[in-house]
């Protein structure tokens, strides 16, 4: 009766292999590695700059145990493979030499890095080592809160100037225009002229909603951001916010970098790695400023040895050229009020940039007198000129106007990114902070391992002492649910914490439960003179409905937590919630499997190895 | 080997009187602990900045406390932390002149550059700061997830029980909380995310126990037809107790391994933890059972509402339906 048919074993089989193969990741440690990035924002880090690598690396000589390209947005990365620290100084030397011709101000960032040793076909399958939380190996982590309402009022400002335009082009007197808050206010003589300037803005300012409304001298065009318009308007800050991050972020070269999105209007940054939080915020926090300039008629841009004409600045053009630019400034950055990535008429990609009012005259002005004649724009970061763009000044133009001459559809966005980004669009505020020091981190790590395996080893100890030969099957039950817990955690790719390791011992000592629940109505079955198959078949069954009812109870405190928990507690519940699903298979399922192969052969079972079952006297 | 060998039902029920008691006055001590000294809330729910610092030999904890008043930060606990080498001090949300709160990076800044100065062989180990917004609404979410829980149990036990059991076993249960909670008041130990998560893993763990005790007593009546209520539930725990001491004593043996060996990240959890789970096998045993004793459960409000539940099965059966 306590046998399983041949699919039950093949599963247990599958799952085993599934478990084992998924769990074998995080054994083997990590190799050391180089990192390379792209140092300037114009730059990007691409299958080109790959194949780059690979020659210089089959030039120099130089073997490596692997070569992986990484994208996280649209900023790409390289790592590669090294069999032991000395070739990976000598790559990192080498790289850095062919790759920068400039070593003084380098186009990339060649930096030392660690990478998962995983065989090549473990990680094939995807099979690969949980990432480790900050507390766990050390590094800095930012919660930043983004202004919305300095998003919006920002946004408000720019359409105002919109507005006005609009208004002076259609010959519509107004007694002015003015942002209160969340809304643009037009008064207006009579009830008449507003509902004329409403029916005129209805159309080409779709972003709002238009309300006219009588006042004490007339009547008020009150203009409110539609719902959809102002969760765009947020959405975009944000965007732009984590792109602007990201490109800050690149430069501190650190490993594996996360800035991500955590609910409408926060961003999460974590660097791992990194010991010096002042730096980081200053380098998180820092506005990069964007100027517009002509450039030199004659010679727009020249050779990094060339010396330029006097009277005009030089600034780094791409990789190995020098824009030539006049002194004087047309705009600055915070001008620009949107720039996006389109089409021109003739359908090649261009950029859409829109100026407030302001630049818009300068502009006019300035493309009036300079048709034909090039102009530029440059984003300097510390103090350092990075040219984005030189292009010809086709016609006058004012506060809008486009871009044209970018290969691909992709570098137009890229350009629109980098012109948003010059400065952040909204204020952010660090409203969370953790630096955990890297020493700090290994000492989490090896107390949270040593609790486990302690903990596992008493566990252990006692159920073989106490239930024989089935507290062995059920301490490799409870080992089965540790592979199983820790190979779905790596599928799932979550980050280890010390929270996290402290739910997988819980989770350890919550499933025992199980097994004692099962041994001990199989005990009490044999007191009550029950043949050893029978007690077996049914001690499981009686257990089972309690099994379930005890990991309900606890599903519903671990789903809470995961609702509500954040940071450190979402981790722990992941583990939490995880770590009783695999004991049903594994202390249920997975425990009679063995019982049954060790049991069910044998037709005529006088006595199974559970310990001493004592009767009371008399029975 | 076995531990248990009990010949007779032992009569749990006989004291339930003075046990309750006894576990009012726990309670009633731990709401008053609660409600005078409060919980010692980690910088976590209150906002503030912790920073842990450590030495190469003891740690000065008075010239460490000297320094920093002497930069203007009051209000500030330095204590040491894990070992005489390790100092943790906590920093309250300061505020400048305008009422603006100081960055925390400002604030950290300031204490290691005076640390620093004084050649002492600081080392700055972690940094933390909450903002006044993120603590709100971490204590919101953590009483959230409390009342999530609370109510998902209270469902799921009516649902599976008849309410007597479902109140008895709730009631039961949040009188542990309290008590976790009370101790955590009376001692100023530190009350953190963890030791939420904690006690919230405590409560659906130790739910369970009363659920299998429950199960038992319904067992016992349909077995039972001549038994007593008392003698009923003195029966079915009795027939539960071996399971429910070694189950619990398995989970404090890996909780113990947290508490020595898991350094002081993890110390709060496993206290925590331990109290509930010692407090768990006691209020299954006694509360619980008596408080539906109290309630007045009968034979007739388990066996009727099963029959009625299940028409076409056999109610002639006293094992039908029968569980641990």
């Amino acid at each position: 009766m306590n046998r399983y048919p041949l699919w039950k074993y093949l599963v247990i089989a599958v799952a085993l292999l599934i478990g084992f193969l998924y769990a074998l990741p995080n054994i083997f440690g990590e190799a050391p590695a180089v990192q390379i990035s792209a140092a300037k924002p114009t730059l990007k880090v691409d299958l080109t700059t790959q194949s780059r690598i690979e020659n210089i690396l089959t030039e120099g000589k130089i073997k490596n145990t692997g070569l992986f390209f990484e994208r996280t947005g649209n900023i790409g990365s390289i790592k590669i493979r090294f069999e032991n620290t000395d070739t990976q100084l000598q790559a990192r030397d080498l790289i850095n030499q062919k790759l920068n011709i400039d070593l003084k101000d380098p186009n990339y960032t060649v930096a030392l890095n660690l990478l998962s040793n995983t065989p090549h076909w473990l990680s094939s399958i995807n099979a690969l080592p949980m990432p480790l939380g900050l507390d766990l190996r050390g590094g800095v982590y930012f919660l930043l809160q983004v202004d919305m309402q300095g998003a919006v009022q920002k946004k408000l400002t720019s359409l105002a100037t919109d507005i006005r335009g609009q208004l002076r082009d259609k010959g519509l007197r107004h007694q002015g225009i003015e942002r209160a808050g969340d809304v643009i206010n037009i008064r207006f003589g009579s009830t008449a002229e507003a509902d004329t300037a409403r029916s005129v803005l209805i159309g080409p300012q779709a972003e709002l909603e238009w309300q006219v409304e009588k006042s004490a001298d007339g009547a008020k065009l009150v203009g409110r951001f539609k719902s959809a318009a102002l969760k765009e308007v947020q959405e975009n800050a944000v965007k732009q916010n984590i792109v602007t991050l990201n490109k800050r972020v690149n430069e501190l070269a650190v490993k594996e970098p996360v800035i991500q999105q955590q609910g409408a209007e926060r961003i999460v940054v974590q660097l791992p790695g990194v010991q010096d939080t002042a730096r980081a915020k200053d380098i998180i926090g820092r506005t990069a400023t964007l100027e517009s300039r002509l450039a030199d008629p004659v010679a727009s841009s020249i050779g990094l040895n060339e010396t330029p004409p006097p009277g005009t600045d030089v600034f780094r053009f791409g990789e190995n050229r020098l824009g030539v630019f006049k002194k004087s400034v047309i705009f600055t950055g915070d001008r620009i009020t949107d720039a996006s990535a389109g089409f021109d008429q003739n359908q090649r990609p261009s950029v859409n940039i829109s100026l407030d009012a302001a630049g818009g005259r300068v502009m006019q002005e300035i493309t009036r007198e300079n048709i034909g004649k090039p102009m530029g724009m440059i984003l300097f970061e510390k103090g350092k000129g990075e040219v984005l763009t030189i292009a010809t000044i086709q016609s006058e133009f004012g506060s809008k106007f486009q871009i044209t001459g970018q290969p691909t559809t992709e570098s137009a966005n890229d350009l629109a990114l980098l012109l948003r980004a010059g400065s952040l669009a909204a204020p952010m505020e660090i409203i969370e902070e953790r630096t955990i020091g890297p020493s700090l981190g290994l000492e989490n790590i090896e107390k949270g391992f040593k609790s486990l395996i302690y903990g596992f080893a008493a566990i252990a100890i006692f159920m073989t002492i106490y239930y024989m030969l089935f507290g062995f099957f059920s301490v490799i039950a409870l080992a089965v649910n540790i592979v199983l817990l820790i190979s779905l955690l790596s599928m799932l790719q979550a980050t280890l914490t010390l929270p996290g390791i402290a739910a997988m011992a819980l989770a350890i000592g919550m499933a025992i439960d199980s097994n004692v629940l099962i041994n001990e109505r199989i005990r009490e079955e044999l007191r009550n003179g029950v043949a050893p198959h029978t007690a077996i078949a049914v001690g499981f069954d009686k257990a089972w409905a309690t099994i379930l009812d005890s990991n309900i109870t606890t599903l519903i405190a671990g789903l809470a937590l995961l609702a509500f928990g954040s940071g450190p507690v979402k981790g722990f519940a992941v583990v939490h919630c995880l770590g009783i699903l695999t004991s049903m298979f594994s202390a249920v399922f997975f425990a009679r499997g063995v019982i049954n192969f060790w049991y069910g052969r044998q037709k005529k079972l006088q006595a199974i190895s559970i310990g001493q079952v004592w009767r009371p006297e008399g029975k | 080997m076995e531990f248990f060998r009990i010949r007779k039902d032992i009569p749990f029920m006989r004291h339930a009187l003075l046990l309750n008691a006894f576990s009012l006055l726990t309670f009633i001590a731990a709401v008053f602990f609660i409600w005078q000294k409060g919980l010692h809330l980690s910088i976590e729910f209150t906002g503030g900045t912790v920073m842990e610092i450590t030495y190469p030999q003891t740690a000065p904890l008075d010239s460490i406390r000297e320094q920093i008043t002497k930069i203007g930060y009051t209000d500030t606990q330095i204590q040491n932390f894990g070992s005489s080498r390790d100092v943790i001090i906590r920093l309250p949300l300061l505020k400048d002149q305008a009422g603006q709160v100081i960055p925390s990076a400002d604030q950290s800044a300031a204490v290691m550059k005076v640390l620093e100065a004084s050649n002492s062989g600081a080392k700055l180990q972690r940094v933390e700061y909450v903002g006044p917004q993120v603590g709100k609404e971490l204590a919101i979410d953590g009483l959230k997830a409390l009342v999530f829980v609370v109510i998902g149990i209270m469902i799921y036990l009516s649902f599976r029980f008849e309410w007597k059991f479902a109140v008895a076993g709730i009631l039961a249960n949040l009188h542990d909380i309290i008590i976790i909670l009370g101790f955590f008041a009376f001692f100023q130990w530190e009350f953190s995310l963890s030791v939420l998560a904690a006690i919230l893993a405590v409560l659906g763990y130790s739910v369970n126990e009363s659920v299998v005790i429950f199960d038992r007593i319904r067992e016992t009546f349909r077995k039972q037809r001549k038994m007593d209520t008392k003698a009923v539930i003195d029966s079915a725990i009795t027939g539960t107790i071996s399971r429910t001491v070694i189950t619990h004593g398995s989970t404090e043996m890996m909780v113990i391994a947290m508490l020595i060996f898991g350094g002081p990240s993890l110390f709060y959890f496993a206290l925590a933890l331990t109290i509930g789970i010692l407090f768990g096998i006691y209020s299954s045993v006694f509360v619980a059972a008596a408080i539906a004793m109290w309630l007045g459960v009968k034979r007739e409000d388990l066996i009727q509402g099963e029959r009625k539940a299940n028409d076409t099965t056999r109610p002639e059966d006293p094992n039908f339906g029968a569980q641990i």
